[in-house]
């Protein structure tokens, strides 16, 4: 019925109000607090503020809710809030040497100044649904060294191949980086736009690119020198106290990978680097980020263009934003009749043209 | 670890208060300059840093933006989506506005002084003291001839459109007709190839106007503009001549000849009924009395 078309605000409004009942399921189960969910929901929720560029565990765990758990509902939720916010300033570059950590490991030595830390990690995790967890929830004892030392700087893996040069140097960045958030991306993109479209990209995206080149496309072989997961302080320029100042910390996850590099007419045979650094703990999502980098590089390293999708900066960057792809992918179940119908004019007429023509050879046949 | 217990964030994190149209005047400016530059060169693609609005990307971000950047509130703001004003999308939009900027809002085209619109342009005749938002989604032209989007802009500063002309041919010998039938693309005032975003070739003609038109893409950062009276022609060859084309029928409810058409499925056996897009344009011509074949009152008369 041609009444169909008609009461869009009528629906809006009932679609929304089913969609809160929804979400808050059946009343009979207790309702999730936001603060449970930043607890216990740690890890989503750094997904979250690593993929909507806000580091707030508050915020991102209510948008989870809000989002019925879907996370890139949530990340859009908190990019939604995060670009009405106002530019107070930079904060200073922060020293992740300085970084508190949860974590540390290196795959490239078997111990280093600083040591080797599992920290709270899955990896030898035995995956068994723990159907103890479903019953209650008690948490076992975690034992803690009895004198554990004050934390102190933990130097980077990398300086000590650094100090040997056998690491190609980065360009220091002098200039302060631009910000992909406040300007629209122009290609060729220099590196620390291509670090922050990959730091806030969508996880599965820059994990399948990752990927890629460890299975030959631009295969780069990385080992993962470092990475770290812990707090960092940040550090901000007053002016009018002409000192920096402590605003706060974030938990950041790192990853420094060291590559292959055979060297080229100008450099003598050299590691390089690939470099992920993510909000929250996000293991996987840092070391692919590092791979991708690694990738990236290849013009300013002077290699190959294999042609390989992890190579091509244009199409990782313009791919890698899940709120952008999502929108424009699911834009499509939006009314499209008019396009639709100007579609099927132009099919008709061709096929009667087409019908006519067919017609007119078969009379001349006969 | 856990020292923090209180949920200190969940009754108040509501945003409460918004600037005038939602973004904030520092924004507003960067997009007010864009505009200035693309009516400066009407048909370039104009680079603008958008902003994650609280709509989805795809949703008319690019056009929300462009609104939200030339909003006063003296304007009166229309919204149609497929030509029509109580669609979701455009409902949802024009709600936007009159939460976020308090302006007036109207479904007719003659009293809106703003009027945002996805897939089409109104059948009114628009006046010098209007402004047309575009809502884009692929504000490149050539997008689905060549991917990258550095070469693309390498073809519009050389003026490079063979590939354009070459897809118009190829679908000439292979269909004989040019086989675009929206987002047809056109040249602005001799220069550049630019894509009216996926309007129905129908409005082609109608993009030579007297107000002016501003088209924002919001995800791929991009805002260009037609101003007034620009010539905009729409490409083809002197053989196979551009032609704008409609459902050879009349509409069913006003009996209007000259609109664009939607055309709806009314019964299990697929009966059909035209009827205009223009919701607007429909109702004012029935509320002074034009009537098409399906317009009675009842619903028995459609066919």
């Amino acid at each position: 019925m041609y009444v169909a078309v008609k009461g869009g605000e009528r629906a809006i409004d009932n679609a929304h109000a089913w969609l809160a009942e929804e979400r808050r399921g059946d009343a009979r189960v207790r309702e999730l607090s936001v603060a449970q969910i930043r607890e216990q929901m740690t890890l989503a929720v750094n997904r979250v503020m690593a993929e909507g560029s806000l580091y707030d565990p508050d915020l991102a765990a209510l948008a989870i809710k809000q989002a019925r758990g879907d996370l890139i509902e949530a990340v859009f939720l908190i990019r939604a809030y995060r670009t009405t916010l106002p530019r107070f300033g930079a904060s200073r570059p922060m020293d992740t040497a300085a970084m508190a950590c949860d974590r540390r490991v290196s795959a490239t030595f078997k111990d280093a100044p600083g040591g080797q830390v599992l920290g709270p990690t899955f990896d030898y995790t035995h995956r068994l649904l723990d159907f103890k967890l479903a019953a209650d929830g008690e948490v076992p004892f975690a034992p803690e060294l009895a004198d554990a030392e004050p934390s102190k700087d933990t130097p980077h893996i990398m300086e000590f191949l650094d100090r040997e040069g056998l690491m190609q140097r980065d360009t220091d960045g002098r200039t302060p980086p631009r910000d992909l958030t406040r300007e629209p991306l122009e290609l060729p993109a220099t590196r620390d736009l291509r670090l922050q479209a990959l730091t806030r990209g969508d996880e599965g995206f820059v994990l399948g690119m990752a990927y890629s080149t460890q299975r030959g496309y631009a295969r780069n072989h990385a080992f993962v020198a470092e990475l770290r997961i812990g707090k960092v302080a940040v550090e901000m320029d007053i002016p009018e106290l002409g000192f920096a100042v402590e605003i706060g910390e974030v938990e950041l996850t790192e990853c420094e990978t060291v590559n292959q590099f055979a060297g080229s007419k100008t450099e003598p045979p050299q590691f390089t680097r690939g470099y992920g650094l993510v909000f929250g703990m996000s293991e996987r999502k840092a070391i692919s980020m590092a791979l991708v980098d690694r990738a990236l590089r290849w013009e300013e390293l002077g290699e190959d263009n294999l042609g390989a999708p992890a190579q091509d900066a244009e199409f990782v960057l313009y791919h890698a934003d899940n709120i952008q792809a999502t929108g424009f992918l699911e834009h499509i179940k939006l009314p499209h009749y008019v396009d639709f119908q100007s579609e099927l004019e132009l099919i008709r007429k061709l096929r009667r043209e087409a019908t006519a023509d067919r017609g007119a050879h078969r009379a001349a046949a006969e | 670890m856990t020292q923090i217990e209180q949920d200190k964030n969940a009754p108040d994190t509501v945003m409460s208060d918004y600037n005038f149209a939602y973004l904030d005047e520092q924004t507003k400016r960067m997009i007010r300059r864009a505009i200035l530059k693309s009516l400066a060169i009407p048909g370039y693609q104009v680079p603008f840093a958008s902003r994650e609005m609280p709509m989805p990307y795809g949703w008319g971000t690019g056009g929300v933006q462009v609104s939200a950047a030339v909003l006063t509130p003296d304007d009166t703001l229309k919204v149609i989506d497929q030509g029509a004003d109580d669609t979701t999308n455009a409902v949802s939009i024009r709600r936007f506005f009159e939460k976020t900027a308090g302006v007036a809002v109207t479904e007719a085209t003659a009293e809106a002084s703003i009027i945002q619109t996805r897939h089409r342009i109104p059948e009114a005749e628009l006046r010098e003291d209007q402004v047309l938002v575009y809502q884009v989604p692929i504000p490149e032209p050539l997008r689905f001839l060549e991917p990258s989007e550095v070469e693309t802009r390498k073809m519009h500063e050389l003026e490079e459109y063979g590939l354009m002309h070459v897809k118009l041919y190829e679908d000439i010998a292979q269909h004989g007709a040019i086989a675009t039938a929206y987002a047809y693309p056109v040249k602005v005032e001799g220069r550049y190839v630019m894509d009216p975003s996926p309007i129905p070739k129908f409005d082609n003609p109608k993009l030579e106007m007297a107000a002016i038109q501003l088209f924002g893409a919001g995800r791929e950062q991009r805002i260009y503009a037609l101003p007034p009276h620009t010539q905009v022609v729409s490409l083809d060859f002197e053989d196979y001549p551009f032609e704008a084309s409609k459902a050879d029928h009349p509409c069913g409810l006003c009996g209007a000849e000259d609109s664009y058409l939607d055309e709806l499925i009314v019964d299990d056996e697929g009966g059909r009924l035209f009827m205009c897009s223009d919701t607007d344009y429909c109702a004012a011509r029935q509320a002074v009395g034009h009537r098409g074949s399906d317009a009675s009152p009842t619903l028995e008369g459609v066919a």
